[in-house]
């Protein structure tokens, strides 16, 4: 009994952070049209500016709850930087090219921004517990968790709500739906495509961003962090369906459980797992499960 | 199959090759080494590329190949060159042909995709394996031919600008059939090609299957050159990224691209790595977008500029 609630709640927290980092390259996917590989970039960004400035603002004998307001402010600055240089210096002039040659281009800045950190925080590993350390744990069911893991959840479930309110009752989210739906239509009909581009890009950035300095604190922040997260964002994309924000949200879920199964029951199958699910959607579902479906055109 | 410039071009450079290579200084043999078994797997992608696929897992053919060779070798003891690179090549090959009736069927990202994952299979498989070596991978016993072992890294050297030769001459010929024609006219228009009478799956399904096929021998190879082999530097997806680079970079205008640009490949990477140790992957992403941008048929067209007349030479 003990086994399976840390199961679920181990599997719920990894789905959590899942969700957030891919609803970010969903988005992107979805209105853009574009597979960014560099998303694992953004996080691993967030995470080191997270983790630096929560060290910086301890050191500073600062309060530690700051740390909560540095998540948020890292990964906003780092999305807005980031995805608008990267967006308008690289990837508006590549929108006519082919889809793959624009994945080829996001793995080229994927290599240079892995680098930029190096350069700009060095290759020691950060630790950024404070916020951990703060939120103390608690007694659930007779294991012991930590509220910080917990409150993980939460802040996928607001990023959830959030992002289906923005697409479904703010008029954002219809112009958003007319330019998935057809992006030449939505410019004759006096819709800025461009800056709907943009502004997608640094909010799916933002994403990435936060997915990355909400993580930080419970882990070690060194280099090569944003290798092994795209490919499983990747894989959470596919499993829920490119492009869907409820796929992403299924997919990190299925993806995320089943990883906390093999953790805890059979560690030798942990990647396994992940990508076999991802190989096996492609070959029966290459659309993911939950795709959208497409409309026809004419 | 031998009267067109390409092939003769060939044979006289893999000749002076390996000559040179008889006096060069060892650093510049590793290169080679390192340089033209990379070659065979871009060789393989540039056939995939120039039908408009790309896949971001041949890793998983090259690490195949390699951990052929590193299986044969710790398990049975077989040293010589030649059974490691049958062996790297049937692995792979075999694996490919399978995989390849599900593969035909997808184009674009999906495509990319589909390798990714399966080669992200493998390599979670190989990390969580005591048995297969783990992230430590194996040390290679150096390399017999026929019962012979030899003291320098020269036999080994001249084989593999070899094995390099032959394969390029066959991808040469082959795109010179008709089935070999059919790369671009699929990359255009595909239900033209179906009208015409051929099937783009077979089609495509056997260029799937060459490619693997050079992705298992450049993977045997490459672990001979290096002596070792680690899931890091062989299966994981970097790796994949690293060989769809080198395939950009080269170009897919003749078959002696892939072995220029691995060639520039490795030069870069070395004098990154020695300039920067903490830059040379902004190095050579920046490198990737340059010729994304500027120069999207590889190091080949910059040749094919240089030397101005295309049709002559």
């Amino acid at each position: 009994m003990e086994a399976a609630l840390t199961i679920l709640l181990d599997g719920l927290q990894f789905s959590s952070y899942l969700f957030i980092v891919s609803a970010g390259l969903t988005i992107i996917f979805g209105v853009m049209k574009i597979l960014n590989v560099a998303h694992g970039s953004f996080y691993a960004w967030g995470a080191y500016t997270a983790a630096f400035f929560i060290g910086k603002f301890s050191d500073m004998g600062l309060p530690d709850a700051l740390g909560f307001l540095i998540i948020v402010a890292a990964a906003i600055v780092v999305g807005v930087i980031l995805g608008f240089i990267i967006e308008q210096g690289i990837l508006k002039h590549m929108y006519e090219r082919d889809e793959v040659l624009i994945v080829l281009a996001t793995f080229g800045l994927f290599l240079v921004l892995e680098d930029i950190i190096l350069i700009a925080f060095g290759t020691d590993p950060y630790f950024a517990y404070q916020p951990m350390a703060l939120l103390d744990s608690v007694e659930l069911g007779g294991i012991t968790r930590d509220v910080y893991g917990m409150t993980l959840i939460g802040v996928a479930a607001v990023v959830a709500v959030g992002c289906w309110w923005l697409l479904n009752k703010t008029k954002w989210g219809t112009l958003l739906k007319a330019v998935i739906f057809d992006r030449e239509m939505g410019i004759s009909m006096g819709i800025n495509v461009p800056l709907v581009y943009t502004l997608t890009f640094i909010g799916g950035a933002i994403l990435g961003g936060l997915g990355g300095a909400y993580i930080a604190p419970t882990i070690s922040v060194a280099p090569g962090l944003g290798t092994e997260v795209i490919v499983l964002s990747f894989a959470v994309v596919v499993v829920g369906g490119m492009g869907s924000i409820v796929g992403a949200a299924i997919g990190s879920l299925i993806i995320g459980i089943l990883r906390a199964i093999a953790v805890h029951e059979l560690p030798q199958v942990e990647l396994f797992v992940v990508f076999a699910v991802m190989a096996i959607v492609l070959v029966f579902r290459p659309e993911g499960l939950f795709a959208p479906a497409k409309p026809r055109k004419i | 199959m031998f009267n067109d410039r390409t092939a003769k071009f060939l044979l006289l450079a893999a000749l002076v090759i390996c000559v040179g290579g008889a006096f060069a200084p060892n650093w510049i043999v590793n290169q080679f080494m390192f340089g033209f078994s990379r070659a065979l797997a871009i060789l393989g992608l540039m056939v995939l590329w120039r039908t408009g696929l790309v896949s971001f897992g041949h890793a998983f053919y090259f690490g195949l190949g390699a951990y052929a060779v590193a299986i044969l070798d710790s398990k049975l003891g077989v040293s010589d060159v030649f059974l490691r690179l049958m062996a790297g090549a049937v692995v792979a090959g075999v694996a490919g042909f399978l995989i390849g009736f599900i593969m035909r069927n997808y184009r674009d990202i999906f495509f990319a995709m589909l390798n990714t994952a399966i080669s992200m299979v493998l390599f979670g498989i190989v990390v969580k394996t005591e048995s297969l070596g783990s992230t430590d991978g194996f040390a290679i016993s150096a390399s017999t031919i026929f019962g012979l072992s030899p003291e320098t890294k020269y036999p080994l050297f001249v084989i593999i600008t070899l094995v390099g030769l032959t394969a390029a001459l066959a991808v040469n010929f082959y795109l010179k059939t008709t089935f070999g024609k059919l790369t671009t006219a699929i990359r255009d228009n595909e239900i033209r090609v179906e009208y015409l009478g051929f099937s783009v799956a077979h089609a495509i399904h056997l260029k799937y299957t060459i490619s693997t096929i050079l992705a298992g021998c450049a993977g045997a190879l490459m672990a001979m050159s290096l002596g070792q082999v680690d899931p890091e530097s062989m299966i994981n997806w970097t790796v994949s990224g690293e060989l769809v680079f080198v395939t950009i970079l080269s170009g897919p205008g003749n078959v002696i691209a892939p072995f220029i640009g691995s060639l520039v490949f490795e030069v870069l990477r070395t004098y990154a790595f020695e300039l920067a140790p903490q830059a040379w992957q902004l190095i050579m992403g920046a490198t990737f977008l340059t010729i994304i941008f500027f120069l999207p048929g590889g190091i080949w067209s910059l040749i094919e500029k240089l030397g101005g007349k295309k049709n002559e030479k």
